[in-house]
């Protein structure tokens, strides 16, 4: 099986299972406590700590570890929105956020605020001056924006709607969950959020950080973990080998970074070369270095994922038919792109060039066959 | 989840989605019943029969699959035909028309 879903989920990497087994037997201990093995267990979750927050950018004392990035997201913004209770119930947020974004203001809005969701071009990248005019609406409480969007690829103009936010006095949370490990970090958030399995670290480990001086209060009962952010007994062997994946990967990712994107930049050019009425989305040059997401006229996804799953790829697909919820991504959606027949093909580290020249060896012909199956020759 | 109705801001993709205007409502020369059909089957109807109808005729795709409201919109653009407009229909799905140009 050769696997292209690293947008999903990535491998986890070498370095987090050695630190993960070797956590096991040193960092089983509640860090809360004050005998040797619960010292220990507090060492080394304040030494990841530190590591993942030099990473962010951020100070270690900013920097909550939580049991998911999808957690991270509800806490920072239902958190934010709490601390901020006072100067408003406004929430602004980009169309293409990740849906625990997006749920979240769903929540938000059930419970009295407002939100406003930003619109995106056809690349899936919002629209920078719409989202400044949007978070200076008086009573706005948070602005929400990714760093990269997780089904195409297409980096976000986080700079311009920092500035924004600055200058509107409004905090802003930045979902980076696609690019920590891959790409440099944007600065000015007040909130980041960010999942360690999508950067080779083992699920169960998510990262909230809250900057110094960002107000934000729990949504939650009060708890003493995590700097009374994050609820409940911390994962340390888990962080620990968080922490590990995340070191190896920046030291790799200035080799890697590029070989990936190179792939991409293949496939981009040779798929709508080899297949015809396919549209290849997102943005072609201010991407991640690792997504391609491309629509085939007249196909099923479902087939489609079938297919290459037969043929030993795993990708995965935003179509409304490989959903549980059968409506296509609200990615695909808001950009205004085709959502039939879509793949999202995500490189994983180490994924070799003979790897991405099998799955275009095979495309061509598969589409053909599920084409002809529809009559459409 | 926001889905097409929130999203009316500036940045919205031209044609993504339109209001139901009576004024820009044209009489089909064709109508495609496609309800009950799931993308990519309405998509592939509309290829299959917009040649029969007249240069600049409206054809009419009704259709209640929800990507048929973004999908049709994008195959008129991918094939340089028109999308005219989207309205939703009284019995459940959208009437999406669309504008043969060649």
């Amino acid at each position: 099986m050769v696997y292209l879903d690293a947008a999903s989920t990535e491998p986890l990497h070498s370095a987090a299972r050695e630190a993960l087994l070797a956590a096991l037997d040193s960092g089983w201990a509640d860090p809360a406590r004050l005998y040797g093995p619960a010292r220990r267990a507090q060492m080394l979750l304040e030494q990841a700590r530190a590591d993942v927050a030099e990473v962010l950018g951020a100070r270690p004392d900013e920097v909550a570890f939580t049991s998911s990035g999808t957690q991270a997201v509800h806490l920072g913004v239902l958190g934010t929105l709490n601390g901020r209770r006072r100067t408003g119930r406004h929430l602004v947020a980009g169309a293409v956020e990740h849906s625990s974004v997006l749920h979240t203001a769903e929540v938000h809005e059930h419970e009295g605020g407002t939100v406003r969701i930003v619109g995106v071009g056809r690349t899936g990248r919002v629209d920078a001056e719409a989202f400044a005019e949007a978070v200076s609406v008086p009573g706005t409480a948070l602005a929400c924006l990714q760093t990269a969007n997780h089904e195409v690829g297409t980096l976000q103009p986080v700079d311009e709607v920092a500035a924004a936010c600055q200058e509107a006095g409004v905090p802003l949370l930045v979902d980076a969950a696609q690019s920590v490990g891959r790409l440099p970090l944007p600065r000015g958030w007040s909130v980041l959020t960010a999942s360690a399995h999508k950067w080779g670290g083992p699920a169960g480990v998510g990262v909230l950080a809250v900057r110094k001086g960002t107000r934000w209060r729990s949504p939650y009962p009060q708890d003493e973990r995590e700097r009374r952010r994050v609820p409940g007994f911390e994962n340390v062997p888990a962080i620990v080998a968080a922490a590990a994946a995340l070191r190896a990967r920046v030291a790799e990712e200035e080799a890697e970074g590029p070989r990936l994107s190179a792939l991409v930049n293949r496939i981009r050019t040779e798929v709508p070369r080899l297949v015809p009425d396919v549209e290849v989305v997102g943005d072609p040059l201010q991407r991640l270095p690792h997504i391609v997401t491309f629509s085939c006229l007249y196909v099923e996804g479902e087939a489609l994922l079938a297919e290459l799953d037969r043929a030993g790829f795993a990708v995965s697909s935003g179509s409304s038919c490989t959903a549980s919820t059968l409506r296509p991504s609200h990615v695909l959606e808001a950009m205004g792109v085709l959502t039939h027949g879509n793949v999202r093909v995500s490189l994983p580290r180490g994924v070799s060039e003979g790897d991405v020249d099998r799955f275009l060896a095979v495309l061509p012909d598969i589409v053909r066959r599920i084409r002809a199956s529809l009559g459409v020759h | 989840m926001w889905r097409r109705r929130s999203g009316a801001g500036k940045s919205e993709p031209e044609e993504q989605w339109s209001e139901p205007r009576a004024e820009a409502r044209e009489p089909a020369a064709l109508t495609i019943d496609a309800l009950g059909r799931k993308c990519p089957i309405p998509i592939i109807m509309l290829a299959d029969q917009i040649n029969q109808v007249p240069m600049g005729a409206v054809v009419e795709v009704l259709a209640d699959d929800p990507a048929a409201v973004t999908d049709i919109p994008a195959w008129c653009r991918l094939k340089s035909h028109a999308h005219v407009g989207s309205v939703e229909i009284p019995q459940g799905g959208w009437s999406i028309q669309v504008r043969r140009n060649y």
